[in-house]
């Protein structure tokens, strides 16, 4: 169970990654001991597990060919789809993988340098894992928002910037 | 031609806000860290905007009434009822106008006389002596102090009354300074008040605004007060929408009378977008219990404490705020002027805020330092004046 302090934690580090322990204690109105436990359980158990940085790779020159694919399986006994996600997972194209409700079973995003690589990935390795029964592949185009983030038009601040 | 002969004297004496200049060298710099905006950096809610494309989508591009639309006139009045238990009736008391900006001007149009006085706290918000002196009458400042919490005493206000003292306008929660007034401490103005002709002009529009505990007290709930209070509020601050340019004023019908007399002949009514939006703001805090506003309010909440924290760390003694989105510490340590200390620290190290200054004469000593903006930026910002600071200490 997260008390208030780990939802605040969490809720100013989502705002700015960069925020320190004493920051953070003062917009809590904690101590930075209480804090440090606070993140290093939540660390412990999962729940704080990454800081990324997000690029937009389309407006650099960098080559980049991205997907999802979606995927059908036939879940194994016991270990149900777990599994074979456990398999997909590990390929260094998958960049995030999802067991999904609806029309296919899992879906995979993934990316590779070019339109061979990834084809590659696709019938050489995945379409060949034991338990997949067959996958559909869509190309992305663009990206508009990711993660919450608006990649199209970069959020400016509109406002007047001086005001009574 | 000599204009000064043809311009009206009594507009042309009204100084230009000092807060122009500020704004003409922040647009020159481009990686300017603004701590000078006046307006929350939430942008409204999608579905409060989704409802005012549906009503332009749905050909809604009429007047309103000239009260404004009956059903955001209901809303409102529910609205105060339940927060700040205070009644007004939606047919004749209350009036939908274009922001609370408007309503000050009706207020003391209605109000004001030749020779009348207005007091007002200082520092304050900068329209009101400006009204006070379009409408014929003469602002009196009643300066208000770091260690009363800026909050107005019942001593300094009934040392502020003269035989023409018309009016008290009440701005709580303080913009600039953050301050509050509880329950009890209006309670001792309205002692003042009691048995005068006095009336109260309550700009209110912070009240969803406040902090540690603070709840807001509308100064006509106190009992008594309501015969002489006008109350003004908006949807600006509350639901970041200060573009739309949605407020209203709230009075009893005989006070409402000539408001509404001034609000139908020179502004007809606020835009229907703008209501149409506000409506729907209301609507949905109600159905979520004011999850948007709380939510934001649990945002500045801890910019605030990140921003009082870091100007006292830095030296600059900084009064805890308990309301708006504002803090507004002491510079007196430097030295300097509030003038020459945001001018410098605008040019050297790229910050700007707004000389205490900009709200009155007791605002001298003081920056008022907007927390409406990013965390990473209120970090950098501190950063930046704290190296600042330490050269002029």
């Amino acid at each position: 169970m997260l008390s208030t302090l780990d939802m605040q934690i969490l809720e100013i580090l989502c705002e700015d990654p960069k925020i320190t322990v004493e920051e953070l204690a003062t917009m809590t109105g904690s101590d930075g001991e209480t804090v440090s436990k606070s993140m290093e359980r939540m660390r412990r158990e999962g729940i704080l597990v990454g800081v990324q940085t997000l690029v937009n790779w389309e407006r650099t020159d960098r080559e980049l060919v991205r997907a999802v694919i979606e995927v059908n399986v036939q879940p194994q006994r016991e270990k149900g789809f777990d599994a074979i996600a456990q398999r997909i997972m590990q390929y260094d194209e998958v960049r995030s993988l999802y067991l999904m409700s609806g029309a296919y079973d899992l879906l995979v995003e993934c990316e590779a340098a070019t339109l061979r690589e990834l084809a590659q990935f696709v019938h050489s390795r995945l379409s060949v894992i034991e338990g997949v029964t067959g996958t559909s592949t869509h190309f992305q185009l663009k990206t508009y928002k990711y993660g919450g983030t608006v990649f199209e038009s970069p959020n400016t601040d509109l406002r007047q910037a001086v005001m009574p | 031609m000599d204009y000064s002969k043809v311009l009206n004297q009594r507009v042309a004496s009204v100084p230009p806000s000092g807060i122009r200049k500020f704004f003409d060298i922040v647009q020159k710099i481009p990686d300017a860290i603004s701590l000078g905006v006046g307006e929350p950096d939430f942008v409204t809610p999608w579905p409060i905007r989704d409802a005012a494309i549906q009503s332009i989508e749905e050909g809604r591009t009429q007047y309103t009434s000239n009260w404004g639309l009956p059903e955001l006139r209901e809303h409102i009045a529910r609205y105060l009822q339940t927060r700040y238990d205070v009644a007004y009736d939606p047919a004749n008391e209350i009036l939908v106008t274009v922001g609370a900006s408007e309503g000050i001007d009706l207020a003391m149009r209605a109000l004001v006389m030749p020779g009348d006085e207005v007091l007002i706290p200082d520092p304050s918000y900068v329209s009101y002596s400006p009204c006070v002196i379009f409408a014929g009458g003469t602002p009196v400042p009643v300066r208000t102090r770091a260690e009363n919490g800026f909050a107005i005493t019942p001593e300094e206000l009934r040392a502020a009354i003269t035989p023409r003292t018309k009016a008290l306008i009440l701005p709580y929660p303080n913009n600039p300074t953050g301050g509050v007034m509880s329950r009890e401490e209006l309670c001792a103005l309205a002692e003042v008040l009691r048995g005068t002709d006095i009336m109260v002009v309550s700009d209110e529009i912070y009240s969803e605004l406040v902090y540690e505990g603070h709840v807001h007290t509308a100064f006509a709930s106190i009992p008594g007060m309501r015969e002489r209070t006008i109350t003004l509020n908006g949807f600006s601050k509350a639901f970041a929408m200060t573009g739309w340019r949605v407020g209203y004023a709230c009075a009893p019908r005989e006070l409402m009378t000539p408001m509404f007399r001034i609000h139908q002949y020179t502004m007809l009514c606020a835009s229907m977008q703008g209501q149409v939006a506000a409506s729907e703001a209301l609507k949905r805090a109600f159905l979520t219990q004011y999850e948007d506003v709380r939510k934001m309010v649990a945002s500045y909440d801890r910019r605030r404490r990140l921003m009082v924290e870091g100007f006292n760390a830095m030296g600059l003694s900084c009064f805890t705020p308990r309301g708006a989105f504002y803090v507004f510490p002491s510079i007196e340590r430097t030295g300097m002027s509030s003038e020459a200390f945001c001018t410098e620290l605008l040019e050297s190290r790229q910050v700007a805020c707004v000389p205490g200054t900009a709200f009155g004469e007791s605002g001298e000593g003081f920056i008022r330092c907007s927390y409406a903006t990013s965390i990473e930026k209120l970090r950098e910002a501190l950063r930046r004046m704290e190296s600042f600071v330490r050269g002029k200490m």
